[in-house]
């Protein structure tokens, strides 16, 4: 296995882009990416695509081909990932395995969710199926639904609060005012969250992700060679991902997902680093709950510590950890198969100083966690300044 | 979406009646019913294992924003039942008056689920009352 750099990035705004389909959002993301790169459309060998639901959400499937070729690429190998939510953190590591086997040189991973085009219902039912579909969305349990369990029980075994989740997306929204391309401009308070309209008890509107359109494209290439297309390679130093099981009622605990915690050890391990050496996360925050659990699931904070941690302030930008600079899930948006791949396109740019008003002082490595469904997927990255 | 009835038909004895499994040689109870055991693997004697239906609530929510199958019927409650015999199980709260929490006890009955249409099928599954 050799060393992988990420080499460019490109992003869509997210948001409801009506103006713009499927393609078009690959074909902008994927522009931008051999743009920032300067690579051309020759030189990629591979696509992977991460998308989760195209066939119910717009019709079209077999999308990997698609990305390729409206990426100028022609005849490459190109595969779909789809790992609900994960997708875009399973593609990233399959276009890393592809890179570091040696097998090709130069990779582009795209990211794309077009969820606009339906109406709300109907991506609920979509995204219901992250979950059991059987056994969960066949009785009626949404998405919320199931964060919503996860969230009373910590709020049982914990004390969490409904107004420190809060503090959660407030935190957010204020990274995602700073971010161009996030679907939130827009400052929240703990009180407007708590007034939000319930979604799903203790869940409210503003607790939960939007439903959006974007895509997000990286470009992948061996380190020896990252050099001829950037001054700042940044290197992937750990690419790890768990499951478990698909429904809520298998699992050991409500109030945690082992899948993350198990791919977070072992991307530490790979990385020879500990918790406390991260300068940024880039973490899964669909619902506010999420992010309390990824913190602690990551290792940054004991169980049942993070929620009252995040409230005091410790995870803004430029505080103890910053944590989805980006504005997350909750404000930049959550084009479901784009997700992932969103995330690596923050930290780069961080990494590399680019971030602009939302830039954290002095970041050199950073982590990304994506989850899947309810946490029967989780895969964890993290990245390396190097230069 | 339209589904085909076998769907339905087919998980039946567990909708209606919570039928799932157990593994002879390590003990644990299985809802769903698994053919693996995920202890002993292919070494295990997973048969068929009915449960009692009898539980306490380990976590709730009420779904105010239903998929599509139940935009008639939002909002309700669903919950995480801890069964008497040990495993979670997901499943409605039926209201009945009584006040959910977690720890509540329950036992199961067999309500409606789903409808498809004026002329389709009723699916019947079972849900939890509080007691």
């Amino acid at each position: 296995m050799r060393d992988v750099a990420i080499v460019g990035v490109g992003l869509t705004k997210f948001g409801e882009r009506y103006e713009v389909g499927l393609r078009g959002l690959m074909a902008e993301a994927g522009l931008a990416a051999l743009q920032d790169a300067k690579i051309s459309s020759k030189e990629i060998e591979a696509a992977y695509a991460s998308i989760m639901a195209s066939g119910r959400l717009t019709g079209q499937e077999h999308v990997a081909a698609l990305l390729a070729d409206q990426m100028g690429a022609k005849n490459i190998a190109a595969t779909r990932i789809e790992n609900a939510c994960a997708s875009g953190g399973s593609a990233l590591m399959q276009g890393y395995l592809a890179c570091a086997s040696g097998m090709v040189d130069i990779v582009a991973v795209g990211g794309v969710e077009k969820m606009t085009d339906v109406t709300g219902s109907e991506a609920t039912t979509a995204l219901g199926g992250a979950g059991d579909q059987e056994w969960e969305l066949a009785q009626g349990i949404t998405f919320p639904g199931l964060y919503a369990l996860m969230a009373r029980r910590h709020m049982h075994e914990y004390g969490t609060t409904e107004e420190q989740m809060a503090s959660v997306a407030v935190k957010n929204h204020e990274n995602g005012y700073k971010n161009k391309y996030a679907q939130f401009h827009k400052l929240v308070t703990v009180d407007e969250v708590m007034k939000s309209k319930m979604i799903a008890d203790p869940l409210k509107v503003f607790d939960c992700s939007p439903i959006s359109d974007g895509a997000a494209v990286v470009i992948l290439a061996p380190l020896e060679k990252a050099k001829k297309y950037t001054d700042t390679p940044i290197k992937i130093v750990a690419s790890a991902q768990a499951s478990d099981t698909l429904g809520l009622s298998d699992r050991d605990s409500l109030t945690g997902i082992k899948a993350a915690s198990i791919a977070a050890k072992n991307a530490f391990a790979q990385a020879k680093l500990e918790p406390k050496d991260i300068d940024i996360a880039e973490v899964h925050d669909c619902f506010t709950i999420a992010e309390v659990m990824a913190m602690e699931d990551l290792g940054f904070y004991k169980k049942g510590e993070a929620a009252k941690a995040i409230a005091d302030g410790e995870t803004r930008l430029n505080s103890k950890l910053s944590v989805n600079t980006s504005g997350g899930l909750k404000a930049c948006g959550h084009p479901v198969g784009a997700t992932g791949v969103k995330q690596a396109v923050e930290v780069t740019w961080q990494l590399r100083g680019e971030a602009g008003d939302r830039q954290v002082k002095d970041a050199e490595i950073g982590l990304t966690h994506n989850v899947g469904g309810s946490g029967a997927t989780a895969v964890v990255h993290i990245m390396r300044r190097t230069n | 979406m339209e589904n085909a009835p076998a769907g339905s038909w087919r998980k039946q004895d567990a909708t209606y009646n919570m039928t799932g499994s157990k593994c002879e040689k390590c003990g644990t109870m299985y809802f769903p019913p698994r053919i693996i055991c995920r202890n002993c693997g292919r070494d295990g004697k997973i048969k068929e294992h009915k449960f009692s239906g009898e539980g306490s609530v380990y976590s709730y929510t009420v779904i105010r924003v239903p998929p599509h199958d139940f935009r008639n019927v939002a909002p309700y409650t669903v919950a995480v039942i801890k069964t008497n015999e040990g495993p979670m199980v997901e499943g409605h709260i039926v209201d009945n008056g009584k006040k959910v929490e977690i720890g509540a006890k329950v036992r199961i009955v067999l309500r409606r689920m789903t409808v498809d249409g004026e002329e389709g099928l009723i699916h019947y599954h079972y849900k939890f009352e509080l007691v």
